[in-house]
């Protein structure tokens, strides 16, 4: 099953630590995070599920396109998001 | 008197109190993050909406024992096949009002992009008020305030009929409802948008209301500063009289209303449209006593030269005996009056730009 690893700065809000989850695709493997930590949910997509705007996704250390994106047993998902202004 | 008041900044929420004769933070809270809405409930309990950006809108709540614990903040339904023509998007921008209900656990919140929520459980579980959202007049809103999206700043309860709701939309004029939020109505008759072509100068729904705000123990009487002046209504905020004697300026965002005199009212003014910086870089505030016939400009205690400080919408706060006043700026200027905005002094705290100030009634 995939791992799904979160950007440091998500601990600041809440506990958000590695899992590994079902799921072959993305969108579905984090659908299976969120099914044990609901509240991890509205960080990182809107309401209509749509990913966060600088919310990035990578696979194995490749940026993902989308939610879509099929994953394996032994990927690696990471989220993180870029930390800008001042 | 309130001796406690909440400052929601664009670096955390600072809590002051009163002590010794003066006023000093007390309490810090998400420090540096955005601060967009605050609110004291009736069980001692406060929530506090986050605007965090990459990670969206957020809602916490404190215990009465001082508890911090996130909450579900306000969240739209799935977008209909039949609304992929609606301009706004239904995911929530930012937690722009959070107003008490009238009712032991009822508060309201007002968002971008204009969605009205209602929670019966002191903020823990939010639902969105449809038939205003569903309204096919909501697609004439348009976003002109801090963004792209209408924004639902002001949420009017009539303390004597929590049924009776009036909420304020930049820029979508004033909207009235009677029944809890069952049905709504556009009731703005007398504001008029100079920027505006002329056939739609006075059409209700494209006032740019930047505030509104009541009279508690008239809440007939309520005061709107509009992008292009400021206004009074007697009846609940059907029609309006624009007030012309207001000086240094009509523009400006914040309003506050006296609790009990429905003659009295502040604003604070600013030079209009794209400048948007107190004349003459001073910062004032302007009060009348006399329903809007005329003004007092207020400056004892704040700054007289070299003040570019702008007072955003929720940023003019009055106490529950209208003596006892808070002006928080987008410089981070906080300033507080004990009679009546007649003088004015600061508190030893260089603080963010303030979106907010309110006291904890």
């Amino acid at each position: 099953m995939p791992t799904v690893a979160f950007t440091s700065a998500l601990h600041r809000f809440l506990p958000a630590p590695a899992m590994v989850v079902a799921g072959p695709t993305v969108g579905q493997a984090l659908a299976s995070v969120f099914a044990e930590r609901p509240m991890l949910r509205g960080y990182l997509l809107d309401d209509q599920g749509a990913l966060r705007r600088h919310v990035v996704l990578y696979v194995n250390g490749q940026a993902a396109a989308g939610l879509a994106d099929p994953v394996g047993p032994a990927d690696e998902i990471y989220v993180f998001q870029a930390l800008t202004g001042g | 008197m309130t001796d406690r008041l909440h400052v929601g900044t664009r670096k955390g929420l600072f809590e002051l109190s009163r002590r010794g004769g003066g006023w000093a933070v007390t309490g810090t809270h998400f420090l540096g993050d955005p601060v967009s809405a605050v609110l004291a409930l009736e069980d001692g309990a406060v929530l506090a909406a986050l605007d965090l950006g990459h990670f969206g809108a957020r809602l916490w709540r404190r215990e009465p024992d001082g508890a911090w614990g996130e909450v579900a903040a306000p969240c739209f339904p799935p977008k209909p096949d039949d609304a992929g023509d609606d301009p706004h998007p239904w995911t929530l921008g930012k937690i722009w009002a959070l107003e008490p209900g009238g009712v032991p656990g009822r508060v309201w919140a007002g968002t971008m992009p204009g969605g009205l929520f209602r929670s019966d459980d002191g903020g823990r579980t939010w639902a969105l008020n449809t038939p205003l959202w569903c309204m096919p007049d909501r697609r004439q809103w348009t976003g002109v305030a801090g963004g792209e999206q209408p924004a639902l700043h002001s949420v009017l309860v009539d303390p004597r009929d929590p049924a009776a709701i009036r909420i304020g939309v930049s820029t979508a004029g004033v909207w009235a409802s009677n029944d809890t939020g069952a049905s709504w109505r556009l009731i703005n008759r007398g504001m008029y948008a100079e920027y505006m072509p002329p056939e739609l100068r006075e059409d209700p729904i494209v006032q740019d209301v930047h505030r509104l705000a009541h009279c508690a123990a008239r809440p007939e009487v309520v005061w709107c500063q509009h992008h292009n002046g400021t206004f009074r209504s007697t009846d609940g905020g059907a029609t309006w009289h624009e007030l012309t004697a207001i000086r240094p300026s009509k523009f400006g965002f914040a309003v506050a209303a006296h609790p009990c005199d429905p003659d009295t009212a502040w604003f604070a003014p600013a030079v209009k449209d794209e400048r948007r910086i107190p004349v003459d870089g001073k910062l004032v505030v302007a009060r009348t006593h006399d329903g809007g016939a005329s003004f007092e400009v207020l400056s004892r205690g704040l700054p007289q030269q070299h003040a570019y400080d702008l007072v955003w919408r929720h940023a003019l706060a009055v106490d529950a005996t209208g003596a006892r006043l808070a002006l928080g700026s987008t410089s981070g200027g906080l300033w507080l009056s004990e009679d009546g905005g007649g003088t004015w002094t600061m508190p030893d705290a260089r603080l963010p730009p303030i979106a907010v100030a309110r006291f904890a009634d």
